[in-house]
């Protein structure tokens, strides 16, 4: 019990960005109809790769002679780049359908 | 001074996640929502590169490798740029499901490197001990493992989702299957359960406050070979259970399972938010974990199915094994001219574009036929299901990228009030989702699927290549009843000629 409120008490601010953001996430695309369904999921799809920055970070502490590190870090970061760039324009060129014959 | 800029940074990133994700649910706002975000996204990437402050020794310093992370930027923007400009439309949902998989590989490669920090700790020399700045703590091995097993199952589904829409992947399904898969997700909680909790909950503070020697014996003590086996090992399962997960789900299905992994990947970006702090990708992961479970949520509803049973239905091959059985019944065919015929001299027409209209690429010519029929005062309208296509709203993108105006496609409840005053359907490359089994047939794998009550409308023209069974392997009783009659041929090729042969009329 004690463990469990020490927990709380420590990490209390990220687990009030998790519950906000959860509750945001499903208000935010309640009222979605549904011909937006697939750009939607694509742009979501490009917003989870800011994992990427996460790939950046870890690739920029690696030593520069660990090359163990340094090869699946920049891995990551191409992969992780693949997913936002690729993400973005995907959605980008399916919206601009959309907007063309307004 | 930097490092206080890029909190303000991934503040704005947040925010810009937040109001794209908003802006994307409106069709006026749609595409300014995805610029904000790519915005915000570019804004957090280079202020994490040029900003981004870790502590060495006790000092601060900035990241280095630049040159190495900007090949990997360069590089992966050029591929994902170059790819996401020269698909078709029709492969996208194909495409979707790659950038989703890379974005799961990307949070599992994360999680292998800072697992392998943490191994070499182990090692005894003198350099080493700077890692030891490394927080160890509950929550760090927990969010490295969890980014781990979510990351890898995301990347090898996403994989396999991808390689089934292309066709390459068949359907995999034997007995036991489920069983199988049940097995391996808990031998997976339970070895994931066992590394956290055989890890102590210890934060090494700082170097300098422990002799180093002891210090290096400390990290002996805590990562031992049983972790980096276990480690290695859950990530081989996760990998393992990703592909097995989504090899007995059938072709129908798949939109679900994209959305479902699309949701999963953002998690586990949120995981790898956990182990770095950072509120930018805490934010964007949940997000989009939550979004992405709402919208697979929503799937599911259009197809009057639970995400359980998609998920433990094995679709697909039940399905395989109802088609072999069910019984040919007499169709007959109608010719060009006499479709041409009657078109030209109904009121209202309605459209149900499917795949095959898709695969044909005949989304324009579809496009000229309504309006040359509008040109004889013939009502032209379009009815979409939800899942026509292969992901939801794919129809919808085809059809706006033949310039078809957007209130002419009607959604299933209203295109199912409208089918009493019609004419004439023409179904061109649907199936499932007119297959009358969804709702009297309870042995079918499609019953409670809701559909498009075409044989409510007075004639239904069905336009396919053959008589091949649809993308979920059902019979379709439809193409038997007396009011159908059947136009083979390619799509694109039936469409050019109706259009000839109705301006002739």
């Amino acid at each position: 019990m004690h463990t469990f409120l020490d927990f709380f008490h420590q990490h209390v601010e990220i687990i009030y960005i998790v519950i906000l953001s959860v509750f945001l996430g499903i208000e935010v695309i309640g009222r979605v109809p549904s011909v937006l369904h697939t750009p939607l999921m694509s742009g979501a799809n490009a917003i989870h790769g800011v994992v990427v920055i996460g790939a950046i970070i870890v690739t920029g502490q690696a030593q520069p002679d660990n090359y163990p590190a340094l090869i699946l870090g920049f891995l990551a970061v191409l992969l992780g780049t693949l997913n936002v760039v690729g993400g973005f324009v995907v959605t980008d060129r399916m919206l601009e359908m959309f907007k063309k014959k307004k | 001074m930097g490092i206080h800029i890029l909190t303000l940074c991934y503040l704005i990133a947040s925010v810009t996640f937040i109001l794209g994700l908003k802006m994307l649910s409106h069709p006026t706002t749609a595409r300014k929502g995805n610029l904000v975000a790519a915005l915000g996204m570019a804004i957090s990437i280079f202020g994490t590169i040029f900003l981004f402050e870790h502590r060495v020794d006790g000092e601060s310093a900035h990241l280095h490798n630049l040159p190495l992370i900007f090949a990997a930027l360069f590089i992966g923007s050029a591929i994902g740029f170059v790819s996401a400009k020269k698909i078709q439309m029709t492969a996208m949902p194909e495409l979707v499901s790659l950038f989703n998989g890379m974005g799961g590989a990307c949070a599992m490669l994360i999680s292998v490197i800072e697992f392998y920090h943490y191994q070499f700790t182990a090692t005894p020399s003198p350099n080493d001990v700077l890692y030891l700045t490394h927080k160890l703590s509950t929550l760090s091995i927990l969010a490295i493992t969890s980014g781990l097993v979510i990351g890898s199952i995301s990347f090898s589904g996403s994989i396999i989702a991808w390689g089934k829409l292309r066709g390459v992947v068949k359907d995999r399904v034997f007995k036991g299957q489920r069983a199988l898969n049940m097995l391996l997700l808990i031998v997976l909680v339970s070895s994931v359960v066992i590394l956290v909790g055989i890890t102590p909950s210890v934060s090494y503070v700082s170097t300098e406050s422990i002799d180093p020697l002891n210090a290096i014996s400390q990290t002996f003590q805590y990562i031992s070979n049983l972790h980096i086996y276990l480690f290695y090992g859950i990530l081989a399962l996760s990998l393992i259970y990703g592909v097995l997960f989504v090899f007995p789900i059938g072709g129908a299905d798949m939109p679900v399972v994209i959305s479902l992994l699309n949701s999963f990947t953002g998690v586990a970006a949120a995981c790898a938010g956990f182990v770095y702090n950072n509120q930018a990708m805490l934010t964007g992961g949940i997000l989009v974990g939550a979004a992405g479970t709402l919208l697979t949520i929503l799937m599911c509803k259009a197809m009057n199915r639970s995400l359980l049973n998609v998920i433990v239905g094995s679709f697909g091959g039940d399905a395989a094994g109802a088609a072999a059985s069910a019984e040919q019944g007499h169709f007959k065919e109608v010719s060009l001219s006499d479709a041409a015929m009657v078109m030209s001299y109904a009121k209202k027409v309605m459209i149900v574009p499917g795949y095959g209209l898709a695969v044909a690429q005949a989304q324009h010519i579809c496009n000229e036929l309504e309006s040359i029929l509008e040109d004889k005062g013939v009502e032209v309208k379009y009815a979409i299901h939800p899942v026509a296509g292969r992901m939801p709203g794919h129809m919808n993108v085809l059809l706006a990228e033949a310039d078809v105006n957007y209130e002419k496609l009607l959604e299933m409840e209203q295109a199912n009030d409208e089918f009493k005053t019609c004419d004439v359907v023409l179904i061109l490359g649907a199936n499932d989702v007119v297959n009358p089994a969804a709702k009297k047939d309870p042995a079918s794998p499609i019953y409670g699927m809701p559909i498009l009550e075409v044989e409510l409308s007075k004639m239904v023209i069905v336009n396919k290549r053959s008589m091949k069974p649809g993308y979920a392997g059902i019979e379709n009783e439809l193409f038997f009843q007396p009011k159908t009659s059947m136009l083979f041929g390619d799509a694109k090729k039936v469409l050019q000629d109706l259009c000839t042969e109705i301006k002739a009329v």
